[in-house]
């Protein structure tokens, strides 16, 4: 088995996020995460402290470690200058690395992000564009996101909107070579090799659960599967 | 000596804001959602103030949607986040102008590390230079807009045309404000008040009349939770924070929300739809809903912009209870127009109408 606290420590946020932990609780108290999920950041520290390497492999595998949803309001209020919340995206890195995220429910929905924000980072060049926030998919947007996007042009152009046109401006074409250039560091820098990684441990989980999975695109089973997923025991 | 004391103290928590010479560097949240909010902000620089603000056309995301959803590498943000300092540096600015919450804690952070870790620092300009034979210099300044705004602020109140009172009752109109988060709660000196005292809109409120409502939960995150709102089975998290928010402020009777986060904007105007459509609450007066506004939007229609062109009719929430307090005057009719006034159809089932 892999020495999960050693694979931590190579991680910058791991070394910014955790020095010695007290286990007084305040990050529990003031976690938004620990108030709507059955979640406590400090049993997390606790453990991931410890260094039990068992333990530290149960996390990754588990919903756990999905739960927060890095607002970082842990990282004010911590007297002893650890944040939860960074150790929480190192464990979340390592568990996508190692694969264990597709071993839980809420890891599994790492997919459904790559395939919508990541895969508009290259697309378009932005992680969120208004095309892109599809009223199927998101229907708490209303009625008004509808009608914007049915009247984009026209909504877009009154508003100093660039949409589809090169130059500067609200939702501008981002040019080709910059959004080459977005490839390129991602390829250097190993973002490119961490989409693939998902891309894997999830093709291979499909294929488990007998579920259909396409290469590209969100209109498969899997997809859907993960997206909406929710076997209502995250919350006591 | 004790003053000498008193202003140490202090300093901690007030930020330096460059005058002039800004490179703006988008949000990819406020540009889809509230692109009349980037457009206020250039042009009240440019054309109101004078001052000089350069968008380089080849700027990008800095990813931190996806670093935050925990799909893209530290090393890839922080080498995506070196590339928008090489533009600046090419393009011959120092300060920098960053339109998101969201990136601007991205920022910070990446700032913070490589101040921590300058390992860190010499890796990401190898990667960069690899990447795109690019180099870069760390910025002299760094804003967010609403930095820059609040710097600003007397000056917008010098000029204003409407004040935040009540024209009908003479009294101040009630203020929440939400900072967001990532302005300041993770590395405070960066925040104009830090984590403790955020002054950034509280600042701007006063200063155009209002008065600040300080309720339970006001520092409580608005419920992006990132991964927690990008996918549809978790967006029970999101809402119910962003609800714990409403229900905690509604006594106050606020007469409306300002932001500093387009995130937070968003969330606080389109869970206020949902929250009605799913128990058939509402947290305004008589029924309403209560209006959510940008900092751009609030300056702008202090300084008498057509609330139209700054896009307030297309929040789900609408404004008209609030510029009927203010006295703003405004043209029903040129509502859902385009810019060369050609009538478009009327949305139908938006909120406050």
């Amino acid at each position: 088995m892999e020495n999960y606290t050693e694979l931590l420590k190579q991680d910058i946020r791991f070394k910014e996020g955790l020095n010695a932990c007290m286990n007084c609780g305040v990050c529990t108290a003031i976690c938004p995460a620990a108030e709507f999920y059955t979640y406590d950041p400090r049993k997390v520290i606790d453990m991931v402290q410890s260094g039990d390497n068992d333990a530290i492999g149960e996390l990754l595998r588990s919903d756990t470690i999905w739960y927060c949803g890095e607002c970082m309001s842990c990282k004010t209020r911590c007297p002893r200058g650890n944040t939860p919340g960074l150790v929480i995206m190192a464990l979340r890195t390592l568990s996508q690395k190692t694969g264990l995220f597709a071993e839980s429910e809420k890891g599994r929905q790492q997919f459904a992000i790559k395939r919508t924000v990541g895969e508009n980072i290259f697309r378009y060049g932005y992680c969120v564009a208004s095309y892109a926030v599809n009223p199927d998919m998101h229907p708490e947007q209303g009625p008004i996101w509808e009608y914007i996007l049915n009247h984009t042009h026209d909504v877009f152009e009154r508003l100093g909107g660039k949409i589809d046109e090169y130059g500067t401006g609200p939702l501008r074409r981002i040019p080709e070579d910059a959004r080459d250039e977005l490839k390129k560091i991602f390829e250097v820098t190993g973002g490119t090799r961490f989409f693939e990684s998902i891309e894997e441990h999830s093709r291979k989980k499909a294929t488990e659960l007998g579920l259909e999975f396409k290469d590209e695109g969100t209109d498969n089973e899997y997809f859907i599967e993960v997206y909406t997923a929710n076997n209502g025991k995250h919350t006591s | 000596m004790e003053n000498e004391g008193k202003k140490r103290v202090w300093s901690e928590y007030q930020k330096e804001i460059a005058d002039d010479h800004f490179f703006y560097v988008r949000s990819c949240i406020r540009q889809s959602f509230f692109p009349g909010s980037e457009q206020f902000f250039l042009d009240f620089m440019r054309n109101g103030l004078g001052k000089d603000v350069f968008e380089n056309p080849s700027h990008t995301t800095c990813t931190g949607i996806g670093y935050h959803g925990d799909i893209v590498p530290i090393e890839t943000i922080m080498t995506v986040v070196a590339r928008h300092f090489a533009l600046m540096k090419e393009s011959g600015y120092k300060n920098i102008a960053i339109s998101c919450v969201t990136s601007f804690g991205i920022y910070t952070e990446i700032l913070e590390t490589w101040k921590h870790f300058p390992e860190q620092l010499e890796r990401t300009r190898e990667f960069l230079f690899k990447a795109t034979g690019r180099e870069f210099d760390v910025p002299e300044n760094m804003a967010h807009t609403s930095d820059i705004i609040y710097k600003f602020r007397d000056e917008i109140a010098s000029r204003a045309k409407y004040r935040l009172i009540n024209h009908q009752t003479g009294e101040p109109l009630k203020v929440v404000e939400h900072i967001g988060c990532h302005y300041s709660k993770m590395f405070p000196k960066h925040g104009v008040g830090g984590a403790e005292f955020p002054r950034v809109l509280s600042g701007m409120a006063e200063a155009w009349g209002g008065e600040i409502i300080d309720y339970p939960e006001r520092r409580h995150c608005c419920g992006f939770g990132f991964r927690q709102y990008l996918v549809q089975a978790n967006r029970g998290y999101s809402v119910s924070n962003t609800a714990k928010k409403f229900a905690s402020m509604e006594p106050y009777k606020p007469d409306f929300i300002l932001t500093n986060c387009p995130g937070c904007n968003m969330f606080m105007d389109k869970w206020q739809y949902t929250i009605r459509e799913m128990e058939g609450v509402t947290f305004g007066p008589s029924g309403d809903s209560i209006p959510v506004l940008t900092y751009e939007e609030l300056a702008g229609l202090v300084l008498g912009y057509n609330p139209w062109n700054l896009g307030l009719q297309y929040h789900m929430v609408q404004s008209e209870p609030l510029l009927r307090k203010m006295g703003v005057e405004f043209d029903p009719e040129d509502k859902y127009k385009t810019k060369d006034g050609v009538q478009m159809p009327i949305p139908r089932n938006l909120i406050n109408c």
